[in-house]
């Protein structure tokens, strides 16, 4: 497998076990973790922390919006302003995690290039 | 060294854009948090799944098995073995569905707001306390928890909230607390007393008295009783002219000798609405078909989301109870059993008044009264802010009560005099217990339980009507009325002289009453308590005649009435005061070229040059109208904004804070109206700003092209657009004023002076009627819906039909196992 597809899919799959117990900035540790280890371009690292984590999110709220949280979602994204578009919020929601899980990885990946 | 530079870089920066996203930043919430799927809001959907049809939940703390059934309107119905369980399970299932709006609402009424939100509720909160409505929540608190009956009620109730907080994690916390970034405390009994006193202010906390002495000091005492007199012109008491005493009266206060009231010009911000505009009625047997009375209520409030009322039924040891709650209080407010039904309005007497005080120094710690130097009491409140150091804030105490600002600074609500002492019956406790008068309401089966329940009942006062199975109907304007001398608090009084002092209580076997007219119906509207045969003085600002004249009017003519018919009275649209004043506005209307000439104003003159057509067509269309404040009325846009803009113009001048620098009010709009109708040479329709001498036609013609130039600005030409829900625009918000949360524009109709008083915030908070034939039948409906939850279709799915000024049946169960096409889920809570 691709050091890039193996990292993110590990990032990915770990994010989203440890955040069911855990704060969600525990992907930050998570991502620096699994980028130092792995060792991949910083490129690399970076979209897999991106991806893996945004995933970790995109996947489950894309599921509550169409099972139970859609009108809220609906009026969330009313109120931040984002034109009462629930699919806008939760490309957003996954985003902002992502980008944090990124940085991280992408720092660790540096970490190990060294 | 470098080498470290990049990978310590990019750490950094994923640490502060996820301490960033993690922390509310000023009144920006904490936005991964709130949008993490795993913690977030999107944790707070409801599916079917999460209100299954069939579980027992186990809730530590209940003596016996509780059961509940649900209706399709998600209404439960709860059935106990005894009362600690049926509070206990009313508390538990309230918090379920409303548990940040209860706790925020008690933040409210407490001053505690800036725990959550930060320094910008400072004032706010000192507001509040310095009004004293901790002072009066905790008097009430110590009175209720004496008896034994509000102790268990309260109490388990408390229990009942306890238990849900309980069992949230964070990640089920209601959405606002994820919104604001707080978690739920604890609930305590006092929290039911804080809401008691939020009613309070609500409905008693408007007081006119130190524009009233303006007003004197300005134009002497001629003018005033003149321009404000006691009793209005047009009048349709609550208790009709002409009931019999059944009482002896005491005897009144002697009036002491007049006090000037030193001057004060303040501009007021923020105060309740003068008029909220609710109403009840019922009918004897002898109008009904059903050969027994009916009775209907319509309380008006703000109207939000999450719902102001939480329907409720409660099925326990002597009661069989079903109507609407205030989440975060115990029992039923508004309501029926199979025996009797009964609902309130509000009564507009004066129990809040201001004396101006004296103290020895600049230290504030003597102030004189009797004659003699006596101690201040000064109470520290402590203000706890969030992100802040808490703020300490010193209260000063007369034996009337707090002064609520003692010395000259910016002024949070600018009704509220400085170096005044508040005298306010929601700080009276002694005797009153208003839970036990709900509690005593819900078992009641006679006329007789009722007048029991209602002589514990204080504050905010209420005309509480009445009816039962057997025949009997009632109304009371019913409260702790202080007995005073005529007049007494209509203006401020003087905090030196012990004779302004509130010398005592009206009895509660003499406020007024009336059982059983003769002319087979009773009602209320806000309107005056009682006509001049009244033995005391209860103040003199009460809500115009308009809708309780109306009511009445429908109610006489009623004869076989159903439930239905009842329904499309609280509907009813016409408004009284277009009935009287437009024909008068019309005939003295100038004709468009003679309003241009005789117009002292410039854009009258300008009329000369425009065309006629637009203002021959509103007139046209005016004079066509039925008064009818339906949501398409073009015309009633029209004359509401004609004479809004008639009235500043006859009044600013004199009465205006620009014209005068005085903070005073405007007239009544009875006293105005008679002016208006039959005194033509009245010296007060001139502008005393301009040379000319206008009259009342001149204020038609310059109000009329005012009214017409800003709705064309506002709409267009005229058309469909100035229809009249358009232009009154109801809004229904949510309690934090979330965009979004809330509906804007609802289309309906009404207007604050017909009997469906809707108006641009307020309205039916929950419209009922009963029939109180065998078995009782009753109906209801509030804008919103019965959970807090705004991810829940149940958050607002009344409200269509609120709308449409329909009502639901409502499912009154005789037992917990009954069957009922309506019914859709049953649970058990046992220990």
């Amino acid at each position: 497998m691709k050091p890039f597809l193996f990292l993110f899919l590990l990032i990915f799959v770990l994010a989203s076990l440890t955040q069911l117990l855990l704060p969600w900035w525990v992907v930050l540790p998570l991502c620096l973790g699994l980028a130092a280890w792995r060792g991949t371009s910083a490129g690399a690292a970076f979209w897999a922390g991106l991806l893996g984590v945004g995933l970790s999110w995109w996947l489950p709220a894309a599921w509550l919006n169409l099972h139970g949280a859609g009108l809220l979602a609906g009026r969330v994204a009313t109120l931040l302003p984002l034109g009462g578009n629930s699919g806008l919020l939760v490309l957003l929601s996954g985003l902002l995690a992502g980008l944090a899980g990124g940085l991280a990885a992408l720092s660790g990946a540096w970490l190990k290039g060294r | 060294m470098l080498r470290w530079l990049k990978p310590v870089l990019a750490l950094l920066s994923a640490v502060v854009l996820a301490w960033v996203l993690n922390t509310k930043q000023g009144d920006v919430p904490p936005v991964a948090r709130l949008l993490s799927p795993y913690q977030g809001f999107w944790q707070n959907g409801e599916t079917a799944a999460d209100f299954p049809t069939q579980q027992t939940l186990h809730l530590p703390g209940l003596h016996q098995p509780v059961r509940v059934r649900f209706d399709d309107r998600r209404v439960p119905h709860i059935f106990a073995e005894n009362d600690h369980d049926l509070y206990y399970a009313q508390g538990y299932l309230t918090a379920r569905d409303r548990l940040w709006q209860m706790e925020f609402m008690t933040r409210v009424a407490a001053g505690r707001i800036s725990e959550v939100v930060g320094e910008r509720a400072l004032e706010y909160d000192r507001f509040q306390r310095r009004m004293g409505l901790p002072f009066g929540a905790e008097n009430s608190l110590r009175e209720m928890l004496k008896n034994d009956t509000t102790r268990l009620v309260l109490e388990s109730y408390s229990a009942g909230v306890n238990a849900y907080i309980g069992q949230l994690s964070p990640k089920e916390y209601p959405f606002e607390y994820k919104l604001l970034d707080y978690a739920p405390e604890p609930w305590q009994p006092l929290k039911c007393a804080l809401l008691l006193k939020l009613m309070a202010w609500d409905l008693s906390g408007r007081s006119d008295d130190l524009r009233l002495s303006n007003i004197l000091s300005k134009y002497g005492p001629e003018v005033t009783r003149d321009l404000f007199p006691d009793f209005p012109f047009r009048a349709d008491p609550v208790v009709p002219e002409g009931t019999p005493l059944d009482f002896r009266p005491l005897p009144v206060p002697p009036v002491p000798a007049p006090f000037a009231a030193a001057v004060s010009g303040l501009v007021p911000s923020r105060e309740p609405d003068a008029e909220l505009g609710s109403n009840n009625f019922a009918l004897a047997g002898s109008r009904t078909a059903s050969g027994r009375p009916l009775l209907a209520n319509d309380p008006h409030l703000q109207l939000n989301l999450p719902s102001i009322w939480y329907q409720v039924q409660l099925h326990g040891p002597g009661q069989n109870v079903y109507g609407v709650t205030i989440p975060g209080a115990p029992a039923v407010i508004i309501g029926f059993n199979a025996d009797v039904a009964w609902g309130v309005t509000n009564v507009g007497g004066d129990v809040l008044d201001w004396y101006q005080l004296k103290f020895k120094d600049a230290d504030r710690r003597e102030y004189w009264h009797d004659g003699r130097w006596k101690p201040v009491r000064r109470v520290v409140e402590r203000i706890a802010v969030r992100g802040r150091p808490d703020r300490l804030d010193t209260v000063l105490y007369t034996h009337h009560g707090p002064v609520v600002y003692d010395h000259e600074e910016k002024v949070f609500n600018q009704q509220t005099p400085i170096r005044h002492a508040l005298r306010w019956t929601a700080h009276d406790a002694a005797g009153a217990n208003e839970v036990l008068a709900f509690v005593k309401l819900n078992h009641a089966r006679n006329y007789q339980d009722y007048d029991r329940a209602l002589r514990t009942y204080a504050s905010p006062a209420q005309n509480f009507i009445f009816a039962s199975r057997t025949g009997d109907v009632a109304i009371r304007p019913n409260g702790r009325f202080p007995l005073k001398y005529a007049e007494q608090g209509k203006f401020i009084l003087d905090g030196s002289d012990p004779r302004q002092d509130w010398p005592g209580w009206i009895p509660m076997s003499q406020t007024p009453r009336v059982l059983n007219p003769a002319r087979g119906y009773v009602s209320s509207a806000n309107q005056h308590s009682a006509g001049p045969g009244y033995p005391y003085y209860l103040g003199w600002d009460y809500a115009p005649w308009d809708r309780a004249h109306r009511i009445n009017q429908q109610l006489s003519h009623m004869r076989r009435a159903t439930a239905d018919t009842l329904r499309v009275l609280q509907n009813d649209d016409l408004g009284l005061n277009a009935q009287l004043m437009l024909p008068w506005m019309l005939a003295n209307l100038p004709a468009v070229s003679a309003a241009s000439s005789a117009g002292p104003t410039a854009a009258a003159t300008a009329a000369a040059t425009t065309p006629a057509a637009p203002e021959t067509a509103a007139r046209r269309l005016l004079a066509r109208w039925d008064y009818h404040y339906g949501p398409d009325a073009v015309a009633a846009t029209l004359f509401e904004l004609w004479y809004q803009d008639l009235l500043r113009r006859l009044w600013e001048d004199d009465f205006g804070k620009q014209a005068t620098g005085l903070e005073m009010r405007f007239p009544a709009r009875d006293r105005t109206n008679h002016l208006l109708l039959s005194e033509p040479a009245s010296p007060w329709l001139d502008d005393r700003r301009t040379p000319p001498k206008e009259t009342a036609p001149d204020l038609l013609a310059a109000s009329f092209r005012f009214a017409l130039d800003s709705l064309t600005r506002k709409f267009g030409p005229m058309g469909p657009q100035w229809a009249w829900a358009n232009q009154k625009s109801t809004d229904i918000n949510h309690l934090a004023q979330l965009p979004g949360f809330g509906h804007t524009d609802v289309w309906c109709g009404g207007s604050p002076g017909s009997v469906n008083a809707t108006g641009p915030r307020n309205g039916p908070s929950w419209r009922m009627v009963v029939d109180l034939a065998a078995p009782v039948r009753a109906y209801g409906i509030f804008p919103g819906g019965q959970s807090g939850n705004p991810a829940s279709v149940y958050y607002d799915d009344m409200l269509e039909s609120w709308r449409t000024g329909q009502l639901d049946e409502l499912v009154f169960l005789q037992a917990a196992d009954e069957n009922h096409p309506r019914l859709q889920a049953a649970w058990r809570l046992e220990k």
